[in-house]
């Protein structure tokens, strides 16, 4: 390198499974890419979740639409590396255990189906046929094959890889402390260890992309979400066999409501070990054990899989999930500051939506016209962009 | 509702003994929790007392001080001014709207049909006396059966009055590898080394450690009688770099070393069918970590609870005692402990006059530091040991995970923290959530960029919530109505739960 400050065409904020994907699609276009990150790779919420490529938890729109995108994206344009990050087609199986969620989940199907979506009405009868433990109270259940996981901390070392290996840097424990401006314009980032010019900055900082945002001065409504995921002993292979969730977790996720929402998502894994989400709070970054919280998605799992309760519990975890007030994900170049691009708040879909996102965040880099209308993601759509901030209690 | 007791003290061993006793007599109502069926936690583990021996003792330090304590423990408990839980295992540690603690318990062995054992412990301060478990590293074969941590042996000397072999290893660092090695040869094993990858007894010549504990030179005077005794070479700087067999242990492969423990001279093959391995003790920090307490890397590398100049930890009313603020023994331990009991029975005013005592134990407190930080100084794990290992060494025996895979994530994929490791490789995701390998672990991350593993890398693999793995339905009890012993297999109070949710 000459002297004089790093340069390169893209700098990605941010080594989570957004940035991950970003940094690859722009890769493969050809653009020159540094990705800086302040702590490790997919050190934040990437690492917090479950890796689900859902399309069954969202109601018809622009967030639907982008993650039927998404889904062709890690299934087609990344079906060569699919073994690496254990992608799995294990669908999903959502559950009523009323007669009237059943008639609420059957409407959302209606929907759903009109959008692209592919789902199978499963009645009372049918559900041991997909889930052997499954309560037999439960009315009925709506299948979604293309329901799909991904090992999420893998898919993100390894699309920062493949990105490496097409000319991509990666720099771990990099902190951006500030934009290079020349005029309006955004021209690179200050970090720890140097400055660094770029024909664009992409905010991917998941969680924390409303700092970044802030050190531009346009700010970006991003709040944490947290949740608290449930491990349990390994269990003989396919004791679970889809991602099983109750139908009243599309409304939680929908919900904008502050306090503790609890939906039980119960799924197997390739290690044996079962996952139980999902619960929903908005407590700023709290990073304390909410026995309330893990103690409501035990009972709830267990009322859903009656077999769990002797099944021992080996831990627990949490995270932030990246929230704006609408529920959906900033994409796109800021208009308020040239130059600087968001990719971030993706909210608990960020795994699944990380592949599409990436895809068109590459395409509008390169000057094209991207697969999908981004205007429901601009960046400056808020028109308060501090509300919610009152909602993060201490 | 369960009583609320002025304190509750978790582990009976040395710390938790000393601190429960101490606290009772200064007239607190005291609760004391431990996973043991008797008191005495591991140093002082010991066959059932219903039927003991004469020579039980053997092998112990310090028994009559045990034997006093306990005394004073059953006196207590006679008296109803300490109710002792023992048999019982916290897996969770909250701290309460009102200031008050509760703990939740699980029955080490629950037994079956019943459902006693789990009724919760509320106390408006804690003493925590989580102790310690052996650390373990990593060696070609350690996975045979036949080798054990040195801690098992001694342990299933001491409880059972087992055996774990009749031609025995003893390898790693440090002073504990002395008792195990007299132990197992007064039991009649013959030990056909012990294997120190430090020089030997460095301690003695450190002028601050040995005047410090003046009785420790006696104690290792004792060992190298018994050593030459029993005919045992006690090879120095000097490493097991694979343990060999066919199904079983037959052999170790031992080689010289230089200072930092890479290869240095010869190889020797020694015959065994046991070896015991030791590099020190880890502490267990689970339940601070869950209570958020503060923690820092000691002088041996672990990760330790930070605790002011009366045990206190960062966080309100929880003390911590004994290993868990810094591995130094247990002479050192019940001093821990004595002084958190004595520092908050001052705090709540029961025990007017205190203050000299606490000054006093305070002084103990720092001598025997010192003597512990003179020790690890001398007995540091040397910081080549990943060398030793072959891509083909599995780190993570309940996950399975090799060396190999390891240095894949570090090297391909970008690992270069324990954590990412961990959740790239998955060592320490299985049952023992990294108990055995997350030191290692935090080694094999660290070792390419040539650093130590620091308590940024440790802390990520020493908090688990829950502390020991217990069933869904115990922790589906607490939101279900709080009965706990409703874990049974009575589900309906689940379905009322999704019923409610649907409408």
């Amino acid at each position: 390198m000459t002297a004089g400050p790093a340069g390169a065409d893209l700098v990605v904020v941010g080594a989570g499974v957004v940035g991950a994907a970003c940094a690859y699609f722009a890769s493969l276009a050809g653009l020159r890419v540094i990705v800086v990150e302040r702590g490790a790779i997919a050190s934040g919420t990437s690492s917090a979740g479950e890796g689900n490529l859902l399309v069954s938890d969202k109601e018809a729109g622009p967030e639907l639409d982008l993650a039927l995108y998404s889904q062709r994206t890690w299934r087609e344009d990344l079906a060569e590396h699919a073994g690496r990050w254990e992608f799995e087609a294990k669908g999903g199986l959502v559950v009523a255990a009323t007669e009237g969620s059943l008639a609420s989940l059957r409407d959302l199907n209606v929907q759903q189906r009109a959008a692209g979506v592919e789902v199978h009405d499963v009645g009372h009868a049918e559900l041991p046929d997909y889930e052997p433990h499954v309560s037999r109270d439960l009315r009925g259940a709506a299948y979604y094959p293309q329901d799909a996981q991904v090992q999420p901390m893998l898919a993100v070392a390894h699309l920062l890889r493949l990105a490496r290996d097409m000319g991509a840097r990666v720099s771990t424990r990099t902190e951006v402390s500030g934009l290079l401006r020349s005029g309006d314009r955004v021209t690179g980032v200050r970090t720890t260890t140097g400055d660094i010019r770029a024909g664009a900055v992409l905010n991917a900082a998941g969680t924390w992309a409303g700092e970044v945002a802030d050190l531009a001065g346009v700010p970006v409504p991003v709040r944490p979400r947290r949740g608290f995921v449930l491990v349990t002993e390994p269990m003989p292979p396919r004791t679970i066999r889809h991602k099983v969730y109750a139908a009243e977790y599309v409304g939680d996720v929908a919900s904008s409501d502050a306090a503790l929402q609890t939906s039980p998502v119960v799924e197997g894994t390739d290690s044996g070990t079962i996952l139980i989400g999902a619960s929903r709070e908005r407590v700023g970054f709290d990073r304390t054990v909410s026995v309330p919280a893990i103690s409501t998605l035990a009972a709830k799992a267990v009322a859903l899989f009656p077999m769990l309760r002797q099944v021992r519990l080996m831990r627990t975890y949490h995270g932030f999930r990246p929230y704006c007030p609408d529920h959906l994900p900033v994409i796109g170049p800021d208009p308020r500051a040239p130059g600087l691009w968001h990719a971030c708040g993706h909210e608990g879909a960020g795994i699944g939506l990380a592949a599409g996102t990436g895809k068109l965040i590459a395409q509008g880099l390169a000057g094209k016209r991207p697969d999908l209308d981004l205007a429901p993601f601009a960046p400056d759509r808020f028109s308060d962009p501090h509300q919610g901030a009152e909602e993060v209690s201490p | 509702m369960p009583r609320t007791h002025d304190v509750a003290v978790v582990g009976a061993g040395p710390a938790g003994l000393a601190a429960a006793v101490e606290a009772a007599d200064a007239g607190l109502d005291v609760a004391l929790v431990d996973a043991a069926a008797q008191p005495g936690g591991q140093f002082w583990r010991h066959y059932d007392e219903n039927r003991a021996r004469p020579e039980d003792r053997h092998g112990h330090h310090g028994w009559p001080a045990f034997t006093a304590l306990r005394d004073r423990l059953y006196a207590l408990r006679t008296a109803g001014r300490i109710h002792c839980l023992p048999g019982r295992q916290v897996w969770l540690a909250t701290r309460d709207d009102g200031g008050t603690f509760t703990l939740r318990v699980t029955p080490t062995v629950p037994t079956p049909g019943t459902t006693g054992g789990r009724e919760p412990v509320v106390a408006r301060a804690l003493i925590l006396c989580p102790g310690g478990y052996d650390r373990q590293l990593p060696v070609p074969g350690w996975d045979l059966p036949g080798v054990m941590a040195a801690g098992g042996v001694q342990a299933l000397l001491k409880g059972q009055r087992t055996l774990a072999g009749r031609r025995a290893v003893v390898a790693g660092t440090g002073p504990f590898l002395l008792p195990v090695a007299t132990g197992l040869a007064r039991a009649g094993a013959q030990v056909a080394a012990v294997v120190e990858a430090n020089a030997t007894l460095g301690w003695l010549r450190d002028p601050v450690g040995a005047v410090s504990a003046p009785g420790k030179g006696v104690e290792a005077a004792q060992y190298a009688a018994t050593l030459a005794r029993h005919r045992i070479p006690y090879r120095t700087r000097t490493v097991v770099r694979a343990v060999l067999g066919d199904g079983r242990v037959e052999a170790v492969r031992t080689v010289k070393t230089d200072r930092e423990g890479r290869p240095a001279g010869p190889e020797r093959e020694i015959a065994a069918d046991l070896v015991a391995l030791g590099w020190g003790f880890t502490p267990s920090l689970e339940l601070p970590l869950m209570l958020g307490a503060t923690t820092r890397q000691d002088i041996d590398g672990s990760l330790v609870v930070a605790v002011d100049e009366l045990q206190r930890s960062s966080i309100d009313g929880v003390y911590v005692a004994g290993e868990a603020t810094g591995v130094g023994g247990a002479a050192l331990s019940v001093s821990e402990g004595r002084l958190s009991a004595l520092a908050l029975a001052v705090s709540l005013g029961s025990l007017p006059g205190g203050a000299a005592e606490i000054r006093r134990t305070q002084a103990r407190i720092r001598r025997g530091r010192r003597f512990a930080h003179a020790m690890h100084r001398a007995y540091p794990v040397p910081a080549a040991w990943p060398q030793w290992l072959l891509d083909s060494t599995v780190v993570c025996r309940c996950e399975e995970v090799t060396y190999g895979e390891l240095r894949h994530a570090v090297d391909d994929l970008g690992a270069t923290d324990a954590r990412t490791l961990k959740m790239l490789a998955r060592p320490g995701m299985g049952w023992c959530q990294g108990r055995i390998c997350g030191y290692a672990t935090a080694g094999i991350a660290a070792c390419p960029s040539g650093r130590r593993p620091t308590a940024d890398d440790l802390r990520p693999l020493s908090g688990r919530t829950p502390a020991v793995p217990v069933p869904l339905g115990e922790l589906a009890a607490l939101a279900e109505g709080g009965a706990a012993d409703r874990a049974g297999g009575d589900s309906r109070t689940g379905e009322e739960a999704v019923n409610r949710d649907g409408e």
